[in-house]
């Protein structure tokens, strides 16, 4: 067999599963990784110590009383106009809930400091700001409401949507 | 400007064809082919990419309308992402490092395939990427 030939095989072997668990975590909200002492980019920046947690000067515009969305959108993102709607529709119907999207370009300060890799990422946000889940990817409306459920106790009636997580 | 969604999908199948024939020959011709065919769609745009009018004039008026529709943009970056790579492994199969060609066709048909089978856009999210390495903001690494 010629060096192309099993070239081509092992690219077919990697990419395949790679692609299937790709797929398979697109837009599913997790908890975050908590790393955050360790870090070493969180070093570089003494002012900003925290990782897991966001303010209104960081998304330079106010929280939501009861939670926020962020959504970390780039120009070349064809699912990031699917995540705004989703992430809009939701903040729309669930009041004290804030939206924000962050072109990440513009604050590669927050991408390092938050370790985004990819866009869209979406980080829903308690009422004080602490990261409680995030996803890259567009996720689903049910479950972005069932992550709401979880950040605000008695609110959303919806919360048992995503019971099957 | 927003184009019909399956026209890149449908690409990246030809895409992946291509450049399997091409890993598995290791042919440069078919790999430049390929480069040149990356390039118009990177640099005069998808209108104007072959398979995108292959797309155009024989598929879709063979489908339903359109319900999906997606802006160009992020399609057109991973074309010229697609470019450098493509075009990489054509010097490399031209100054006689065969494993350069190889290396190269087999990264551009791991993108290709990941966009045609999974709808993942590798290209695409190499740009956020390449710029949190390439720092415009004060950053040193070093210190």
């Amino acid at each position: 067999m010629s060096a192309g030939v099993i070239a081509l095989i092992v690219v077919l072997i990697v990419v395949t599963p790679v692609g299937m668990i790709w797929r398979r975590r697109q837009g599913q909200l997790r908890a975050p990784k908590t790393r955050m002492a360790t870090a070493p980019s969180s070093a570089r920046i003494p002012d900003r110590p925290e990782r897991g947690r966001l303010t209104a000067a960081d998304l330079r515009q106010d929280l939501g009383p009861q939670a926020t969305l962020v959504q970390f959108s780039s120009a070349f993102c064809a699912p990031c106009r699917g995540t705004r709607q989703v992430l809009g529709d939701v903040a729309r119907m669930v009041p004290g809930v804030a939206y924000v999207e962050i072109d990440a370009e513009n604050r590669l300060d927050l991408v390092r400091r938050l370790n985004v890799l990819s866009t869209p990422t979406v980080l829903v946000l308690g009422p004080d700001g602490t990261i409680t889940k995030q996803a890259t990817g567009q996720p689903r409306k049910p479950d972005v409401i069932a992550a709401l459920g979880e950040v605000i106790p008695a609110a959303t009636p919806s919360s048992t949507a995503g019971a099957g997580e | 400007m927003d184009i019909d969604a399956r026209g890149p999908r449908f690409s990246a199948v030809i895409t992946t064809v291509v450049l399997a024939l091409a890993l598995a020959t290791t042919s440069m011709w078919l790999l430049l082919a390929q480069t040149l065919v990356f390039a118009v769609g990177a640099f005069a745009g998808l209108r104007y990419a072959p398979y995108g009018l292959v797309f155009r004039f024989l598929v879709r008026p063979r489908l339903g309308p359109p319900t999906k529709f997606e802006p160009e943009a992020p399609p057109r970056f991973a074309q010229l992402v697609g470019t450098i790579f493509a075009a990489v492994g054509v010097i490399g199969y031209a100054v006689g490092v065969t494993g350069i060609g190889i290396a190269f066709t087999a990264l551009a048909l791991a993108a290709a395939f990941l966009n045609a089978a999974f709808d993942y856009c590798l290209g695409c999210q190499m740009y956020l990427f390449i710029r949190r390495i390439w720092p415009s903001s004060p950053e040193t690494p070093a210190a």
